[in-house]
């Protein structure tokens, strides 16, 4: 794999940007609470109809970033623009964003259709009563919840609950939805299930969706781009291929996909990559990540290598182009379906996680505690800055 | 033992409330000697213009205090939301202490205030007034509609603020993303969630100065209120007619009492989903 195809995703990435008008945008944007710097000091442009995550663990300024578009929160420095317009001073009501709760946030009070009807409701002049019937019965029927309008909105379930907030925002035809861990309260099938459903939905509607996770699966399946947070700064902005193949440090790449890190300092460097001798001396080699910043001889790094990459043999059959082998006892299998995970004990490199497709002979017929072989190409794992 | 200790308890606290319930359906005069059912004090009750008289003013006194402790009650709960810090704990203390503050104390308190403030503001009416019959202020309905809103309107503050506090803030959130300014949201979102508890805290005030004695004796100045009629009969003797009285009073505030818990016990289901 030459080092030119890992550059793509970051120059289609940027293509879609120029070509589609900013949705919305921070500018320098900094929000805190009492000591707390929840945002600090962040810009980006989310383009027009696109997918757009902001991932991290709770506390990384995620939520927060959300409330800022919503208008929920006012930044306390920089602006916040939404459609080209800036929004300082702009209140919640008056922002042309609808969101979905992460509770849902339904009114107990009402019926469903007058939960959906809520927005269009507000409007002034008023809207006819046959306008508001028609939108919310349409809407209805876009989430896939047609003839539920007099149904209470605690006799639904999790899901049907959910596309009733889902239609609540939608049917004002916003130019941003926002959503707020949409799926975290639904079971895992159903999750998956409104998943698609959201992708289909953002498809048909061609209107910008911002979606706050913590669950990086999601992240990436359905955006289009994703900015990864930590300590309310974005670590990485860039679209889900991007984040997995060229991440530009440790904490991206742990964060997105799974990976094995060997911690060292760098002790050489060349232009496609560097060395990085662990404490045990063994020196490895690995490439720079596309994305990521290179190292200087000295400082902390880390060699990444996701589980797929590294191949797993029968002792002493292991394919002779690779840049290491190395000789380790499984510990641990899990049979996970369509592959299967080895946790691999090798004596100089600790113990490994290695995942072999189901097509793979030896993903059946390894047991735990039998010997086998390991290695990699250089060029197949990432040599990252350690935080 | 300790059942038969507890028997003993509610023996004492009904017995009597059962013997008035039961007296007030005899047929003869005395107050010992059950000689037939009958409702001719109920009857006698229902035509007696006296009694009618102060019923009015007990209605007439409970809706004004209870529905100017409610307005002002909520208003207050749902202003001190906002505030925090020492002034919040100031409030809090203020509340409580005018719940727990017994009857007796604030109606002499507020018997002293009121006779002083009207003594010296009639001085300053007769002084200025420019003809020779100056209005004049004294007690009646308003010194005890004031009295009662006073004290209930700290009944409503603490119920309405527990529905407050209980209220789900991602809803006021989901209004104001939906379009509605701060008017619109608490018309639409916040006054339907704590309508049950308004409510609640409406009759629970109504019930408090429908039954009360105590400060109206002081305040309520020339005007019988139902307590107060009630009383002033029983020192000409216990009548059958006291006990329709006191039975159909009892009732009245039964229902009430019951109302309100069923209103606030519904808003608390209502709330979880």
């Amino acid at each position: 794999m030459g080092v030119t195809s890992w550059t793509e995703p970051k120059a289609a990435a940027a293509a879609r940007s120029a070509s589609a008008p900013a949705d919305v945008e921070f500018r320098s944007v900094t929000k805190r609470f009492g000591p707390v710097v929840a945002v600090d000091d962040i810009s980006f442009e989310i383009p027009r109809g696109s997918f757009h995550s902001f991932l991290g663990p709770s506390g990384c300024g995620k939520t927060t970033s959300l409330r800022l578009i919503a208008g929920f929160e006012q930044p306390d420095a920089g602006e916040v623009a939404i459609g080209g317009r800036s929004m300082v001073g702009v209140p919640a009501y008056r922002r042309p964003v609808n969101m979905v709760f992460q509770h849902y946030a339904l009114f107990p009070h009402m019926n469903v259709a007058d939960n959906v009807g809520y927005g269009l409701r507000q409007a002034r002049p008023k809207l006819d009563r046959a306008e508001i019937d028609k939108r919310v019965a349409e809407t209805l029927e876009l989430v896939r919840l047609p003839k539920m309008g007099a149904r209470r909105t605690w006799e639904l379930s999790g899901g049907q609950q959910q596309r009733v907030a889902l239609a609540r925002a939608l049917v004002n035809r916003p130019t941003v939805l926002l959503l707020d861990e949409p799926l975290a309260a639904l079971d895992r099938k159903l999750r998956r299930d409104m998943q698609i459903e959201l992708q289909n939905l953002q498809r048909d509607v061609g209107i910008t969706f911002i979606l706050v996770t913590h669950d990086q699966e999601e992240a990436l399946s359905m955006s289009d781009t994703i900015a990864i947070m930590r300590d309310g700064r974005i670590v990485q902005f860039g679209t889900p291929q991007l984040l997995y193949d060229a991440p530009v440090n440790r904490y991206v790449a742990d964060f997105v996909g799974e990976s094995n890190f060997l911690a060292g300092k760098v002790t050489a460097t060349h232009t496609n990559g560097a060395s990085i001798t662990l404490s045990n001396g063994l020196a490895l080699k690995a490439r720079w990540s596309a994305a990521g910043e290179h190292l200087s001889v000295g400082e902390d790094g880390v060699i990444a290598v996701r589980p797929e990459v590294i191949g797993l043999w029968p002792v002493g059959r292991a394919s002779a182009d690779l840049d290491l082998r190395r000789q380790g006892q499984v510990r641990n299998r899990i049979y996970l379906g369509d592959h299967t995970e080895f946790s691999v004990h090798v004596p100089e490199l600790g113990e490994l996680m290695v995942r072999l497709p189901k097509s793979d002979p030896l993903a059946m017929s390894l047991q735990p505690g039998d010997m086998a072989e390991i290695g990699w190409r250089a060029d197949q794992a990432l040599a990252l800055r350690a935080t | 033992m300790l059942r038969a200790y507890s028997a003993l308890v509610y023996l004492f606290l009904y017995g009597p409330i059962a013997l008035i319930v039961l007296f007030s359906f005899n047929s003869g005069l005395s107050a010992a000697d059950f000689q037939g059912f009958s409702l001719r004090w109920y009857a006698r009750v229902a035509g007696n213009s006296l009694m009618l008289d102060a019923l009015r003013t007990s209605l007439t006194v409970a809706f004004s205090s209870a529905a100017l402790a409610t307005i002002m009650g909520t208003m207050a709960a749902l202003a001190l939301q906002r505030v925090k810090g020492p002034v919040r704990v100031i409030f809090d203390g203020l509340t409580y202490i005018a719940i727990m503050v017994p009857g007796i104390v604030i109606g002499i308190a507020t018997l002293i205030a009121l006779v002083t403030t009207f003594d010296a503001a009639n001085a300053v009416l007769a002084e200025i007034w420019p003809t020779d019959t100056p209005p004049q202020l004294h007690m009646g309905y308003g010194s005890i509609i004031a009295a009662h809103t006073l004290f209930s309107m700290a009944l409503v503050v603490v119920i309405v603020r527990a529905r407050i506090a209980g209220m789900d803030r991602s809803l006021i959130e989901a209004s104001m993303d939906l379009y509605a300014d701060p008017w619109a949201t608490f018309r639409q979102v916040t006054l339907p969630q704590l309508a049950p508890a308004i409510l609640a805290g409406f009759l629970l005030c109504f019930t408090f100065s429908f039954d009360d004695f105590v400060i109206a004796f002081f305040v309520a100045g020339p005007l019988n209120t139902l307590p107060i009629y009630v009383f002033s009969s029983i020192r000409r003797g216990v009548t059958p007619e006291i006990n329709a009285i006191g039975t159909a009073i009892m009732m009245f505030s039964l229902v009430m009492l019951f109302g309100a818990q069923l209103l606030l016990r519904r808003k608390s289901v209502q709330g979880k989903t």
